[in-house]
Formats: structure tokens, C-alpha cells, sequence
């Protein structure tokens, strides 16, 4: 399956549910009025787009007519898609040749940190690079066991202490361990934590400075993993994990089932974050690099 | 820090608006119910459910007195929150199977919480007396049993496992036997996350639930979850069955408005809350105090119990009741603020209150904040602590100088005060909104 299939495949039921929408809207003259607007702005927050977002893109749609005079479908999708597509920004990540790169997988609860770490485990692996996984989730029951599972699966050595350890320690350790293994990729998988608990956001500071401290020559990308069934949200979560820790990326995951994914919209929109990953699935191979038209294009319906 | 408004503060820059009018035209309220309408969809209600309320709120905004009242905002403030506590409906008991063996059966979309629910459960039930067991049917995500197995030993209870069995089937099957050989009377089934669009994992729940026929089919549902909510409760509840659900991570600051739109489109009952990682963060459900959170009106009950769990009750009781009386001193903030500075975080308690964040932006309390508080309140008189309308200019020289600080500084803790009295007005005519709440204390236990 091409990469595209298999984003699309992802969002088959986004498509399906945008297109009965739109074809419904404009099925009668082929050309949008104020009232059919208002309803694409529904469907737009329907797909968690967010308020903001969905209002923002309308408006700018209304604009758009009254300066063209083109109402028709062709004319409307084609610049709804151009302006979600400003709202935006996409990034690929890279592993260095020639130095070490770390990838620090963090998140609130249960939104497939660890899943996506043993994927990119998977990808960098298939690619030739030599890869660690450090097991920074001490908390969580068989967080440990789950990693490990994932490291025989994807056969990638992971560094872990026991259940409660200091997961700094656990950095640490990784760090130490994959230089001297001549690592490429480090992959630090961390526990799930709600931004508003003070403490665990600490904690996760401590993990970032025992990184600069000890790998100030890496490359480092701190990667929010959001699950994009969650609503409004994931905003909020965004802003507060970049503020703690200056967020570099975002993987969204489980597009493959039942969200339709426009808080990925919401969330780059609102935070200037780039989207890096896609997640598609439960299997080591189920990631994609996010791609902005790639992802409207399986969004949006065919013109 | 708050992302989103309050409905209060988004109404009343329309109520403000009002003011110095005679007549509210038919527009005021329009406007109001756009405001009531984004308050709800920013907190993740589903567009149909909001569509719907608005409606019906409207109507009842629409009866005169509402609107000739002194603060038209709060009192559709109180028209929504009623609204939303009437949606929500009671709390309702776990069914217990009069046969003497009950199954329960969780079910949810992957990391929304079903497997530390079912731990959570399986306490909550020891604790009142029953001999539950733990199986997990999760064949899919790597480790998933091993985790039922550690938290069902965390909590003490027995558990089933068997890693090398690739039917969850059989699982479910086996895990029955071995509970009724274990002589236990409650069957709590962990099953593996799926999404509804996935036919395969979907025909693997519909087979256990057919084997097992569960007494209670219940859903598990992150706080977190958006417009899809519905569609997911809806499709479990048509192709398993669905008994009522369980919304988990309430101790962040979502919203959870979902509860509202699942509730409202299946009809099926909210029958606990998730609010916390550990496995005896599971809570009743309070109609009236999710109907504050999702209003962003933030759940002050929540943070009474808090304060509560963590001090004596005596000093939560004295805070409610002062709150009620609406006779809340310095003295009393004095307390209030040693108090939440002993638990830890400020900031990680009044993020529990959505919507309060920003509005406490600027009372950060901090250490040397605090010291410098506790001794300007220190140098007020007992008259003045106990009625602080009383401190004119000169009254607030004399305390700075008492302290050794400045004027400003005392201004600002009398300014601190004003808002904090702002605020538990705010809460104060939200709380007479859930009547049956009232007088019940905090803690007073979580019974069926
Ligand atoms: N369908 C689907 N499930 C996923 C995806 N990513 C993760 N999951 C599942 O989500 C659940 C939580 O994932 P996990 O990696 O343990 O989350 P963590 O708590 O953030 O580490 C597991 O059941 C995973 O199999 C995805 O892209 N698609
Ligand atoms: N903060 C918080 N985390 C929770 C709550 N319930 C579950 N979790 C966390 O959410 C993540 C997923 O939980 P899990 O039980 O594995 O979900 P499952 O995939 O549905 O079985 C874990 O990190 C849990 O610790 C809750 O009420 N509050
Ligand atoms: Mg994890
Ligand atoms: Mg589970």
C-alpha cells in the first residue's frame, strides 16, 4: 500500500463523513449560500477542528466570496483546503549520521507514547540505524514489561530499572549506554502525565536537564504524543508541555479508527507546533510521516 | 493558563452589556445562547446535544423574571447548570445479579483507562464486602494481562491471566470458571481497547459478551474525548449493549462534556468517575459538580474535599459552611492558603477548577508570598480580620508598618481577598443549584 492508501485508509470515516456533508450542502444549486456555510463550520467542529480554527475558516471562506464571487463547490473546497492547510505546519523528523539523537516521547495517560516509540524503533531499524529504547516510565504497572515486550518485537535493546526507579536515572543510564554502543537513535519512553500536575511536570524537567546535561551534543526532539480522539483538550495539553519542556513536535496517533483528526488542525493552529507523526494503527509498522496534504487530501472530499 | 472562558465571564460582558437598558430585546438573548452554545462546544459536547439545549435553555431564558433579575448572567448561569444536572440524571448503583454471581464487563476505545478501572472496581467492591476477581481478555496490546495481574495484586484481590492464550474468548471463559471455583461472586472482565470501526476486535467483544451475558456492560470513556464520543457509545451500545459508563482522567482539566452528550444520546447512566492514577482514585458520580466543569465553572466541592482528605474535616466543614454563610474572613484565607500550601501545588489544585486558572493568574502563591501574607493578615486586628470592608487607607498604613512592608503589599492582599469573595459568590449561587449536595459533607463515603 502506498503511504498515501494508507493515510487514507486511516481516514476513510473522516472523508466519508465530510463528503455526505459537502455533496449534501451543495447538491442543489452546486453553490454555497450563507446558511449551507454556517453548516460546514458544524462539520468542521464536528471533526474537533476547534471553535477558533473552524470560525477562523469560515470566515475567511465568506471573504473569499465576496471578493471572487465563486461560490461553487469546486471554488469553496479549494480554498478551505488552502486555508486549513495554512493553519498547519508539518515536519520531518531526522536521525543524525554522525552524532547522537534522542527522541523523548512524552504525553498525558494512554495516548500511545510507547506504542509510537517502538514503531519509530521499527522505521529507524528498517533504515539501517542503530537504536536504544530507555524504559523513563517507572509508574505505570508493566509500563517496564510493555517496553521490553515492543524491544523483542522490533529487536532494539532497552534500558530499563525497576518499577519506582528514578526515571532521570533511567535517562541517565540510557545516555551512557548508547554512547558506548555507538547508538544512532535513543528513544526515551516516558510515563503518561496530565499537564496540570505540578510535580509530574517536574519531573519531566529533570528528564530534559539530565538530557542537556549529558548529551548537549545531540539532537534532540521532544515529541507530544496526542491521541486524536481527544477534543478541545489537546489544546491546552499542547501549550502547557511546551511550555514545561519546549515541545518540538507532534505525533498524532489512532487515526486509523474513529476520530476524525481535525484536532490535529486545532492543535498546530493554536500552538505553531509542527505535526511529525502519524499514527495508524497498533503495529510496529503502523506510522506514517505526517503530511499536511496528505492529510487534507484524505480529509477533504475528492473535487 | 486556562484556555477557555467561563460561561459566567462570557456572559456577562453581554449582561454588562444589558445594564442601563431598559428592555432586553429578543438579540440579548440570542447573543446569551451563542455564548451558552461555545461555552459547550469548547467543553467537547457533542454539536447535536448543544443544538439541542440551547433550544430548551433558551426557552426558559425567555421566562421574564430571568431577565429582571440584578444579575440576568448568573441567573442563566443557574438556568445551564440546572439544565445540565437534569441531563446528567442521578447516580446509579452497580448492578449486583441476583443469581450471586456478577459480571461486569468494561469496554472502551485503547488508553482510555479500562484496565486500571477494573482494578479500581475490584477495591471498590472489597471494600464493601465482595469477593470479586480480575480476568483480562487482552491479547493485543503487549503486556496488557501482566498489568491486570500487578494492579490485581496491588489491590489484593485474584486475577486470571494467561499470556500464551491468543482467544480472548477463552479467556473470558476460563477466567469464569476459575472465579466461580474461587468462590468469588463478582466477574470483572478487562477487555482489549478497540475502535468501533474495527469489525474484527468489535466480533471478539460481541463473542465474550455473548458467552459471558455481563450484568453490566460498562464503557469506559476518557474525560479528554471529543465530538466522536457519541458515535463510539452508540456503536458499542448497538452492536455489544451498553449498561452505562465510566469516564476516566477527571482529575485533569477536561471538561468532559462528552458525559453530557453520551448520557443525553444513549440514555445510559454515568456510574463512577476515574480521578486519578492510583487504583483508589475512583469516585461517585455528582451530577451537580460535573455540571460545574463542564461549564468551566470549576468544581469547588471537589477542591473542599481535597483540602479535606489532606487536613482535618472539621477545618473542610468550617470552609463550606463559611463559603454558604458567605462570612469568609482573612482569617479564614489565612488558613485556606497554609492549608493548600501544605498539600503541594497550588496551581495543580486550581487547575481541578477549569476556567479559574486565569482568573488566579495573578495570585500566585508562592513561599515567601505566603510568609509575607500570613504577616500582614498577622498585624490586622481581630475586628479587621474578621471584616476587612473596614480597611481605609489609614488602617492599611499602620498594618505595613506593623509588618514591615509596604502599603501596596497590603492592598494586594485585600485585593486577593475581594477576588476569592468574588469567586465563592460565584460558587456560592452555584451550589444552591444542586440542592441534594447541600449539607451532605465531604468523604461522606462512596456508597452504592
Ligand atoms: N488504533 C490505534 N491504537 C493505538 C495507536 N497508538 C497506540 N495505540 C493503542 O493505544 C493504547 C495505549 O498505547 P500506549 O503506547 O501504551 O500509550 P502510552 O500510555 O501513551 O504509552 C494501546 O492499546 C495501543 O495499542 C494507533 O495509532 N492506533
Ligand atoms: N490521571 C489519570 N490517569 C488515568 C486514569 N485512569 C487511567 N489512567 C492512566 O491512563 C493510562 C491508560 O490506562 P489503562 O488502564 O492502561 O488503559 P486501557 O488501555 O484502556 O486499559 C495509564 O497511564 C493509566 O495510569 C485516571 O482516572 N486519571
Ligand atoms: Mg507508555
Ligand atoms: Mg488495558
Amino acid at each position: 500500500m502506498s503511504l498515501f492508501e494508507t493515510f487514507r485508509k486511516g481516514l476513510t470515516k473522516t472523508r466519508d463523513f465530510m463528503t455526505a456533508g459537502i455533496n449534501r450542502m451543495a447538491a442543489g444549486l452546486g453553490i454555497f449560500d450563507d446558511d449551507m456555510l454556517d453548516e460546514l463550520e458544524m462539520i468542521l467542529i464536528q471533526a474537533d477542528c476547534g471553535m477558533t480554527a473552524s470560525t477562523e475558516a469560515i470566515e475567511a471562506i465568506r471573504e473569499h466570496i465576496r471578493q471572487t464571487g465563486d461560490a461553487s463547490r469546486q471554488g469553496v473546497l479549494d480554498f478551505l483546503r488552502l486555508t486549513l492547510a495554512g493553519m498547519m505546519t508539518e515536519k520531518q523528523l531526522k536521525i543524525e549520521s554522525d552524532r547522537l539523537t534522542i527522541y523523548l516521547m512524552v504525553g498525558v495517560n494512554g495516548t500511545g507514547k510507547t506504542t509510537t516509540a517502538a514503531k519509530l524503533a521499527q522505521r529507524a531499524k528498517n533504515q539501517g540505524f542503530r537504536v536504544m529504547m530507555a524504559a523513563a516510565d517507572t509508574f505505570r504497572a508493566a509500563a517496564i514489561e510493555q517496553l521490553k515486550a515492543w524491544g523483542e518485537r522490533t529487536q532494539t535493546a532497552v534500558i530499563a530499572h525497576a518499577t519506582g526507579a528514578d526515571p532521570a536515572a533511567v535517562v541517565f543510564d540510557a545516555i551512557q549506554s548508547a554512547r558506548a554502543r555507538q547508538t544512532d537513535l535513543l528513544l526515551i519512553d516516558t510515563a503518561g502525565r496530565l499537564h496540570t500536575k505540578r510535580n509530574l511536570m517536574d519531573e519531566l524537567a529533570k528528564i530534559r536537564r539530565v538530557i542537556d546535561r549529558e548529551a548537549s551534543d545531540a539532537l534532540v526532539e521532544t515529541i507530544l504524543v496526542l491521541d486524536a480522539t481527544t477534543g478541545q483538550n489537546a489544546i491546552v495539553q499542547a501549550r502547557a508541555f511546551h511550555e514545561a519542556i519546549e515541545v518540538t513536535g507532534l505525533a498524532i496517533t489512532k487515526l486509523d479508527g474513529n476520530a476524525k483528526g481535525g484536532v490535529a488542525i486545532a492543535v498546530s493552529r493554536e500552538t505553531g507546533l509542527p505535526l511529525c507523526l502519524a499514527g495508524l494503527g497498533e503495529d510496529a509498522q503502523d506510522l506514517q510521516d505526517f503530511s499536511r496534504s496528505m492529510f487534507l487530501d484524505a480529509l477533504l472530499p475528492d473535487l | 493558563m486556562a484556555l477557555f472562558e467561563n460561561l459566567s465571564s462570557r456572559l456577562s460582558r453581554i449582561t454588562d452589556a444589558m445594564r442601563g437598558r431598559s428592555r432586553v430585546t429578543e438579540k440579548d438573548i440570542k447573543d446569551m445562547m451563542r455564548e451558552i452554545r461555545l461555552a459547550l462546544l469548547e467543553a467537547d459536547v457533542h454539536y447535536q446535544v448543544v443544538k439541542d439545549l440551547s433550544a430548551e435553555i433558551s426557552d426558559k431564558a425567555r421566562g421574564a423574571e430571568v431577565l429582571q433579575s440584578l444579575t440576568p448572567g448568573q441567573q442563566v448561569v443557574k438556568i445551564v447548570h440546572e439544565a445540565l444536572i437534569h441531563v446528567l440524571g442521578e447516580e446509579e448503583k452497580l448492578t449486583v445479579s441476583p443469581t450471586g454471581f456478577t459480571v461486569i464487563m468494561l469496554y472502551g476505545l485503547q488508553g482510555a483507562g479500562k484496565t486500571t478501572t477494573a482494578a479500581k472496581l475490584a477495591l471498590y467492591l472489597k471494600d464493601r464486602g465482595k469477593k470479586p476477581m480480575l480476568v483480562s481478555t487482552d491479547v493485543h496490546r503487549p503486556a496488557a494481562q501482566e498489568q491486570l495481574q500487578i494492579l490485581a495484586e496491588q489491590v489484593g484481590v485474584d486475577s486470571y491471566i494467561n499470556p500464551d492464550e491468543k482467544s480472548a474468548l477463552t479467556l473470558a471463559k476460563e477466567g469464569e470458571e476459575r472465579a466461580r471455583y474461587m468462590m468469588c461472586d463478582t466477574l470483572i472482565i478487562d477487555t482489549a481497547g478497540r475502535m468501533t470501526v474495527d469489525d474484527q476486535l468489535m466480533e471478539e467483544l460481541k463473542a465474550i459478551n455473548q458467552a459471558l451475558n455481563p450484568d453490566e456492560r460498562l464503557l469506559v470513556v476518557d474525560a479528554m474525548i471529543g465530538q466522536e464520543a457519541v458515535g463510539i457509545a452508540q456503536a458499542f451500545e448497538s452492536r455489544i449493549g451498553l449498561d452505562g459508563f465510566i469516564m476516566t482522567k477527571l482529575d485533569g482539566d477536561a471538561r468532559g462534556g462528552s458525559a453530557l452528550s453520551i448520557r443525553r444520546m444513549t440514555g445510559k447512566p454515568i456510574k463512577m468517575m476515574g480521578t486519578g492514577e492510583k487504583v483508589n482514585d475512583l469516585e461517585a458520580f455528582h451530577p451537580d459538580r460535573l455540571a460545574s466543569r463542564i461549564l468551566g465553572m470549576g468544581d469547588v466541592l471537589t477542591l473542599i474535599e481535597k483540602a479535606s482528605e489532606a487536613f482535618d474535616q472539621d477545618q473542610a466543614e468550617k470552609t463550606l459552611e463559611r463559603l454558604k454563610a458567605n462570612t469568609f474572613t482573612m482569617q479564614d484565607m489565612l488558613e485556606q492558603l497554609e492549608q493548600i500550601q501544605g498539600m503541594g501545588s497550588m496551581k495543580e489544585m486550581l487547575s481541578m477548577v477549569p476556567g479559574l486558572g486565569r482568573k488566579l493568574g495573578d495570585v500566585d502563591i508562592d513561599e515567601k508570598d505566603l510568609l509575607r501574607t500570613r504577616a500582614i493578615i498577622q498585624s490586622m486586628t481581630r475586628q479587621e480580620r474578621d471584616n476587612p470592608r473596614i480597611l481605609n487607607a489609614s488602617r492599611r498604613r499602620r498594618i505595613a508598618r506593623g509588618c514591615g512592608l509596604e502599603v501596596q503589599d497590603v492592598n494586594r492582599v485585600v485585593r486577593r481577598y475581594d477576588d476569592m469573595m468574588k469567586m465563592m459568590k460565584q460558587f456560592g449561587m452555584l451550589g444552591q443549584g444542586g440542592k441534594r449536595r447541600r449539607g451532605r459533607m465531604p468523604l461522606s463515603g462512596l456508597g452504592f
